[in-house]
C-alpha cells in the first residue's frame, strides 16, 4: 500500500512540474474551467439561497388561508364567517386578517397595507418597511399623507421602520391600526380580507381544507405547503433553465478541453517519447495524465466555487440577479444567508468534472500510446 | 420537471455513459474475436493499445454509475417537496410507475459495475491480460442492464408531473398494506434482530477467515448477498423504528433526511461498499487458478475481504448505536 502511495506521490510531483513547464496552456485551461464552474455554481448557490429564504420566511406563516370568491375574484369575508367555521377539530386558532394594496402615484409603486395583530398601534401611527422608507425618504417621526380611494386625504406619522433584516418580505409593507385601516379603505366593521387558520398536525391540513371547502363553497383554502411547493418549483425551474442554457457553454468547454488535450506540442510528444524510452509504460503515462486532469479539475472546481460563493453572498450575485430575481419599483434589498448543500455540490461536480473527464479520455489515450521510436525519430 | 438541476446532471451522465459504451462495443467485439497475444501483427498491436483505452473508459463509466446511485437517491429525497402527499424519496419514486424499477435497476447496475471494476483491477495486474475476453464478454452482458437502467431513468424523469398526488412512505411500508414491503415491515423485531446480527457476523467472520488464507471466496460472496438482504429487512423491521422513535414508521428512506441527521447514509454507504467488496471476493475467486493470477488474486481478494469485513462490522456498530441511543423500547426486556 505504501509503495502505491509513494508511486502516486512521485507521479503527482512529476505532473505538477510538467504543468508548471507549460504555464500558459495550463493557466488558460484552468481559467476557462474555473469560469464554467463559477457560472454554474453561482446559479446554484443563488437559487438555493433564495429557496432557503422562502422556506424560512414561510415557516411562520399560517397553515391555511381562507379567501372568499365572488365571480371568481377575491372578495371580502362578510360578517359571520368566522363564527360559522365554529370548532373544527384540529384547528388551534382562527383569525380574520385585514390587508390590501394601495397604489402610490408619487413613486408609482404598490404598497401593502396591513393590520398587524401582534403589534398594537395608536391611531394615526404607521410602521413602514425599509424599502418604502428609502423610496419616499421618510424617517421615524415624519408625517406622510396618502389619498384614500374615497378621495379623502389621510395623514399619518411614522412610528417606526421595520428592520432591514426582514426586507425580503416587508419592503413595501405599511402596518397600521385596525380603525385607521377600516377608515382608509372604507371597510365596515365585521368584514375581513381573509381568514387564517393554524393547524398543529401537518397531516390534518388537507382534511381541514376539504371540510372548509365543503362548508363554504364560495371560498378557497390556500395551504402553506402549496405556496412552498410553488416557490420550490419556480426556483428550481428557473435554475434548470439557466443550467440548460449553460450546457451549451459546457459543450464548448468540452470541445476546448478535447482540443487542448489532443493538440500536443512537439515538446510534449518528445517528453512522452523520452519517458517511454526510459521505461514508462502506457499505464504510467495514463496515470500521469489522470493526475493532471484530477489536479486541474479539483483546483478549477475549488476556485470556481469559492469565486461563486463570494459573488453570491458578498456581491449579491450582481451578474445573475436580473435573470433570477425579477424586478419591481420597490425592490427589496436583501442579503442572502449563505447555504451550502451536499446535493448541489454533487450535482455541480457531475455537471463540470464529468464532461471534462469524458472529453479528455480519448486524447489522453492517444497521447499515452505514442511510440517512443516514432517521436524521437520524427 | 426535467429542468431540475440534479435530473439534468443524471440524464447528462447517463446519456454520455451510454454513448461511450455503445462506441466501445464494436471494439470490444473485435477484441473478443481476434485477440491473440502470441501474434505480433500490427492489428494485434493496435488491439493491445486499444485495451488501455477501453478499460479506462469502462472504469470511468462504471465509477460514474456508483456515484449516480447516490445522486439519484439524494435527488429523489429532495424532490419530495414538489409532490402533493410525498414526505420523502418514496413519494417521488411512487409519483409514476417507473420510479422504483429505476431505483432497483440502478442498484443492480451498482453491484454489477463494482464486480466488473474488481475483475478489471485484477486483470490489469497480470502481464498477459488473462481475463481480457471474459472482461469484454461481461461488458456485453452488462450493456443491456445499463441500457435498461438508463431507459427507466429517462421514463421516470420525463413522466414526472407535479400535479400527481403520490403516496407517503406510511402507506407503502405499513404493517397492514399488501405486498412484500409490508411483510418485511411486519416481521417480528426480535428474530429479525437476531438474524441481522447473525448474518453480519457470518459475513464478516467468513471474510476475515478468507483474508487469513482460507479459500472461501464464493461463500463470502454468498454471505455478503445474504447480509445485504437481511440488513434491508432489518432496516424495515426494527432499525428505522428506532431512528424515528415511532413503533409504526418503517420507511427506509426517511432516515436519509436531515431531520434524522442523515443517519441513513452512515448505514447505507458501508452496507453497499461492504456488499460490493464481498461480491468482488467471489468474482475474483473464479480466476484464482489462472497461472498468471496466482499471486494477484489472493492479494486482491484479501484486501477486498478486509474491506467487506470492516464495512459489515461498521453496519452492525452503527445499527447498535442507533438502537442503543433511541428512546423507543421495541422489546419488552
Amino acid at each position: 500500500m505504501n509503495a502505491w502511495i509513494e508511486k502516486q506521490k512521485y507521479l503527482i510531483d512529476f505532473t505538477l512540474a510538467s504543468l508548471a513547464r507549460r504555464k500558459a496552456k495550463s493557466l488558460g485551461l484552468l481559467l476557462v474551467y474555473s469560469l464554467i464552474v463559477f457560472l454554474l455554481a453561482s446559479v446554484m448557490l443563488f437559487t438555493h439561497a433564495l429557496r432557503h429564504a422562502a422556506n424560512e420566511f414561510l415557516a411562520g406563516a399560517p397553515e391555511i388561508v381562507l379567501q372568499r370568491m365572488v365571480a371568481g375574484r377575491h372578495d371580502l369575508i362578510p360578517p359571520g364567517y368566522l363564527e360559522r367555521i365554529g370548532r373544527l377539530r384540529g384547528v388551534q386558532e382562527k383569525q380574520g386578517r385585514l390587508w390590501g394594496y394601495y397604489y402610490d402615484p408619487v413613486v408609482k409603486a404598490n404598497y401593502t397595507f396591513m393590520v398587524a395583530d401582534d403589534r398594537p398601534l395608536a391611531p394615526g401611527k404607521l410602521v413602514v418597511g425599509a424599502g418604502l422608507a428609502r423610496t419616499r425618504g421618510v424617517a421615524p417621526g415624519n408625517l406622510i399623507s396618502f389619498r384614500a380611494y374615497s378621495g379623502k386625504l389621510f395623514t399619518f406619522s411614522i412610528a417606526d421602520i421595520l428592520p432591514a433584516k426582514s426586507e425580503l418580505v416587508s419592503a413595501d409593507l405599511v402596518l397600521l391600526s385596525e380603525a385607521d385601516f377600516r377608515a382608509f379603505f372604507d371597510i365596515p366593521p365585521g368584514h375581513y380580507t381573509d381568514i387564517t387558520l393554524r393547524v398543529a398536525n401537518p397531516l390534518e391540513v388537507r382534511n381541514i381544507a376539504g371540510k372548509l371547502a365543503q362548508q363554504f363553497p364560495d371560498s378557497r383554502p390556500i395551504l402553506r405547503e402549496e405556496i412552498l411547493r410553488t416557490y420550490d418549483s419556480i426556483f428550481s425551474w428557473r435554475e434548470g433553465i439557466v443550467l440548460a442554457l449553460a450546457t451549451l457553454a459546457l459543450l464548448a468547454f468540452a470541445i476546448l478541453a478535447w482540443e487542448k488535450a489532443s493538440g500536443l506540442s512537439a515538446d510534449e510528444r518528445r517528453e512522452i517519447g523520452i519517458l517511454k524510452a526510459i521505461g514508462w509504460e502506457t499505464g504510467d503515462v495514463l496515470r500521469m495524465k489522470f493526475w493532471e486532469g484530477a489536479l486541474l479539475s479539483l483546483s478549477a472546481f475549488l476556485l470556481g466555487y469559492l469565486a461563486a460563493y463570494v459573488h453570491v453572498f458578498h456581491f449579491a450575485a450582481s451578474f445573475l440577479s436580473p435573470v433570477l430575481k425579477g424586478w419591481a419599483v420597490l425592490y427589496p434589498r436583501f442579503e442572502l444567508s449563505p447555504v451550502i448543500d451536499g446535493l448541489q455540490v454533487t450535482t455541480l461536480f457531475f455537471f463540470t468534472v464529468f464532461p471534462y473527464a469524458a472529453a479528455t479520455l480519448v486524447p489522453i489515450w492517444r497521447t499515452a500510446i505514442t511510440d517512443p521510436d516514432a517521436v524521437l525519430r520524427g | 420537471m426535467i429542468l431540475q438541476p440534479a435530473i439534468l446532471a443524471l440524464l447528462l451522465s447517463s446519456l454520455l455513459c451510454i454513448g461511450l459504451l455503445l462506441a466501445a462495443t464494436p471494439y470490444a467485439i473485435d477484441l473478443i474475436r481476434h485477440w491473440d497475444l502470441s501474434s505480433g501483427s500490427e492489428r494485434q498491436l493496435l488491439r493491445e493499445r486499444r485495451t488501455y483505452l477501453l478499460s479506462t473508459l469502462l472504469a470511468f463509466v462504471f465509477a460514474t454509475q456508483l456515484v449516480a446511485l447516490l445522486l439519484f437517491v439524494f435527488n429523489a429525497d429532495r424532490m419530495a417537496s414538489l409532490f402533493v402527499g410525498a414526505m420523502c424519496a418514496v413519494g417521488t419514486l411512487q409519483a409514476n410507475a417507473f420510479g422504483f424499477p429505476a431505483l432497483l435497476a440502478q442498484i443492480l447496475v451498482f453491484f454489477l459495475a463494482a464486480v466488473w471494476l474488481v475483475i478489471n483491477h485484477v486483470d490489469t495486474h497480470a502481464p498477459d491480460y488473462p481475463l481480457l475476453r471474459i472482461k469484454y464478454v461481461l461488458l456485453l452482458c452488462l450493456l443491456p442492464f445499463l441500457l435498461t437502467a438508463a431507459v427507466l431513468q429517462w421514463r421516470f424523469f420525463l413522466a414526472l408531473r407535479a400535479d400527481v398526488i403520490t403516496s407517503c412512505c406510511g402507506s407503502l411500508f405499513s404493517d397492514a398494506a399488501p405486498g412484500v414491503t409490508a411483510d418485511l415491515a411486519a416481521a417480528p423485531p426480535l428474530p429479525t434482530m437476531l438474524a441481522f446480527y447473525l448474518s453480519l457476523a457470518l459475513a464478516s467472520g467468513c471474510a476475515l477467515l478468507h483474508r487469513q488464507g482460507l479459500r472461501a471466496g464464493y461463500l463470502v460472496a454468498l454471505l455478503s448477498a445474504v447480509a445485504f438482504a437481511v440488513t434491508m429487512a432489518a432496516l424495515l423491521a426494527f432499525i428505522s423504528l428506532h431512528v424515528y422513535e415511532h413503533p409504526h414508521h418503517h420507511c427506509p428512506f426517511c432516515i436519509l433526511k436531515p431531520d434524522y441527521s442523515y443517519q441513513g447514509y452512515a448505514l447505507y454507504v458501508p452496507l453497499f461498499v461492504g456488499t460490493a467488496a464481498g461480491l468482488g471476493v467471489g468474482a475474483v475467486q473464479a480466476f484464482a487458478s489462472v497461472p498468471s493470477l496466482q499471486s494477484v488474486v489472493p492479494a486482491v481478494a484479501g484486501r477486498l475481504a478486509g474491506i467487506a469485513a470492516a464495512m459489515f462490522i461498521a453496519v452492525a456498530v452503527v445499527a447498535s448505536l442507533i438502537v442503543a441511543n433511541s428512546r423507543l423500547l421495541l422489546l419488552d426486556n
